[in-house]
């Protein structure tokens, strides 16, 4: 599979999104909307539900099912509401040490005046900060797109699991085609250049596990589930140093650099 | 999250030499500096000692890693840590490491961020400062590298952190790595942070991107030079997905002040004794 497909594919018509995991995936959810400080962001869902006998805490990004619902949902991207909205949730698990599971999907954090002046940087990074140190098991999946720092706000955690037909990136293949070579219509080569896979990811350590999209088609995701519940009993086993050691070697490792 | 789209093109010729002069008050024998803002021409001396502020429309220059660390530290002081340190090419981007060695030669610098220790109106601390005509300062695997060890030495060693930002968010050509690098330096904030040291982050122009969303906007104390661009999308993101013009002062440190994300605006001129007080405010003798 080239690049540009899993960009393709991620941003197909009639793919999984994250309320399509949460049905198949978590029995009895709960959505809990609002982050508190300012509105309640549609682009986000968060919730309580149990999975395989589990409780858990669930936030995705959500890209919306039939055209008004993405219009309402900003066809997920997320304004600085939505990640502060996520934070709450996960602070409410960190209360319960309850696991959270974070699905992430979306093109990146939106690029308006009003993320702007609610301080869109200001949240991304005040989530990835608290999620360093968040003392409850966190697993966030790239279901579809995973844009930028859009899609990290909710990306640091003791594995990060891919679609192997997603994407994540730090840039999408267009913005980097039209800085490139002023034509965004390379975005084909772009995608290349930029090794956005979950191959690519895979083997730069960035990424843990890739998930097969077949596995996501069959009711109830049975697999996924199971795959899931695993992991999420493995990391609730450890104890908060543990974790939280674990999960500042995964990112402290990630590098390139030569002395 | 772009590279050099970021940060809005200069508005005309004179800004553009005003920008590539940024250097300039730092060459001797360069008797005059142009102001970008103003278009004044300023004896070199007069605007060095102004802090490379024009004196006539306070338009503050942009200005090297160097140049900061001459600005803040006290005289001999500073001690540069891990020099050597640079970025390879991890993910065979096109045409990257003819641009590293070409960035390399502009800047003088190894990579976009110089780090080290030194005393801050006598108070011993940790600095870094951005590089801004190393790509723009953008942060890439080097960077996060050498800020995420400042944060951990300086832990280590129970130190204040000041840093100098200026940066067009994460580097394009090293891919997810690049993303990787701001959970990477703000995990070492974090644990900086939970031990009870301080970190005083100042923002310059522009700030914007990747850094924005991690270590600049994880500061206890968050200081910004007048008019420096601070914001997440870059100006031009914004104009394209809205597609409407961004008022004046959009994003400027002035209106980020009244949006609550800044703590203060600081004139370079009294930006060392600000961050001098800040510091023995929090010496942690003077709390014994």
């Amino acid at each position: 599979m080239k690049a540009y497909d899993s960009v393709q594919a991620s941003r197909a018509k009639g793919r999984p999104t994250a309320l399509t995991y949460i049905a198949n995936l978590i029995d009895g959810f709960v959505e809990l909307h609002g982050d508190r400080r300012f509105g309640d962001d549609p682009a986000v869902v968060a919730g309580l539900g149990w999975l395989a006998g589990m409780p858990v805490t669930v936030i995705g990004i959500e890209k919306g099912s039939d055209t008004p619902d993405k219009v309402r949902r900003n066809f997920g991207s997320a304004n600085p509401e939505g990640y502060r909205k996520a934070l709450r949730q996960m602070k409410l698990a960190e209360k319960f040490r309850r696991p959270v599971l974070c699905l992430v999907d979306t093109s990146g954090a939106f690029c308006g005046i009003g993320a702007e002046e609610r301080g869109q940087g200001q949240a991304i990074a005040e989530n990835m900060y608290e999620l360093m140190t968040l003392k409850t098991p966190v697993l966030s999946v790239v279901i579809g797109e995973g844009g930028s720092g859009g899609a990290l706000a909710l990306a640091v955690a003791d594995e990060v699991w891919m679609l192997q037909d997603a994407y994540y990136s730090v840039i999408s293949p267009e913005g980097a085609a039209s800085i490139l070579w002023k034509d965004a219509k390379r975005a084909k080569e772009a995608a290349e250049s930029l090794r956005l896979t979950a191959k690519d990811l895979f083997e730069f350590g960035v990424i843990e596990r890739i998930v097969d999209p077949a596995d996501v088609k069959q009711k109830g995701m049975p697999s996924l589930k199971a795959a899931l519940f695993e992991a999420l009993s493995r990391y609730s086993a450890l104890s908060d140093g543990e974790l939280l050691e674990g999960r500042y070697a995964k990112f402290r490792k990630i590098g390139g650099t030569e002395a | 999250m772009l590279t050099r789209n970021l940060f809005r093109r200069p508005r005309n010729k004179l800004e553009d030499a005003g920008a590539n002069s940024m250097a300039r008050p730092e060459i001797p024998g360069q008797l005059y500096a142009s102001c970008p803002n103003c278009k004044a021409m300023n004896p070199a001396e007069e605007l060095s000692r102004h802090a490379d502020v024009c004196p006539k429309c306070q338009h503050h220059f942009r200005v090297s890693a160097r140049r900061r660390i001459a600005l803040t530290a006290d005289e001999n002081t500073f001690q540069e840590l891990w020099p050597t340190l640079r970025g390879v090419n991890p993910i065979a981007f096109p045409d990257y490491d003819k641009k590293l060695v070409s960035a390399r030669e502009q800047s003088n610098e190894v990579e976009a961020v110089v780090v080290g220790e030194c005393q801050i109106g006598g108070i011993p601390a940790c600095l870094f400062a951005m590089e801004p005509s190393f790509m723009m300062g953008s942060m890439g695997t080097a960077v996060g590298e050498k800020i995420a060890r400042l944060f951990e030495y300086a832990l280590e060693k129970s130190l204040p952190v000041v840093g100098f930002c200026v940066s067009g968010g994460a580097r394009m050509q090293e891919g997810i790595l690049s993303l990787m690098q701001m959970a990477k330096t703000t995990g070492a904030v974090k644990r900086h942070s939970d031990a009870g040291n301080l970190y005083v982050a100042v923002l310059t122009d522009p700030t914007t991107g990747g850094v924005t969303a991690s270590f600049a906007m994880e500061g206890d104390i968050t200081i910004s030079e007048p008019g420096a661009l601070i914001g997440f999308a870059g100006p031009r993101v914004i104009e394209q997905t809205i597609r409407q013009k961004l008022a004046e002062g959009f994003q400027r440190a002035e209106f980020v002040l009244e949006k609550g994300f800044v703590d203060m605006i600081c004139d370079r001129r009294d930006l060392t004794d600000r961050i001098a007080g800040l510091l023995k405010l929090h010496r942690r003798e003077a709390q014994e």
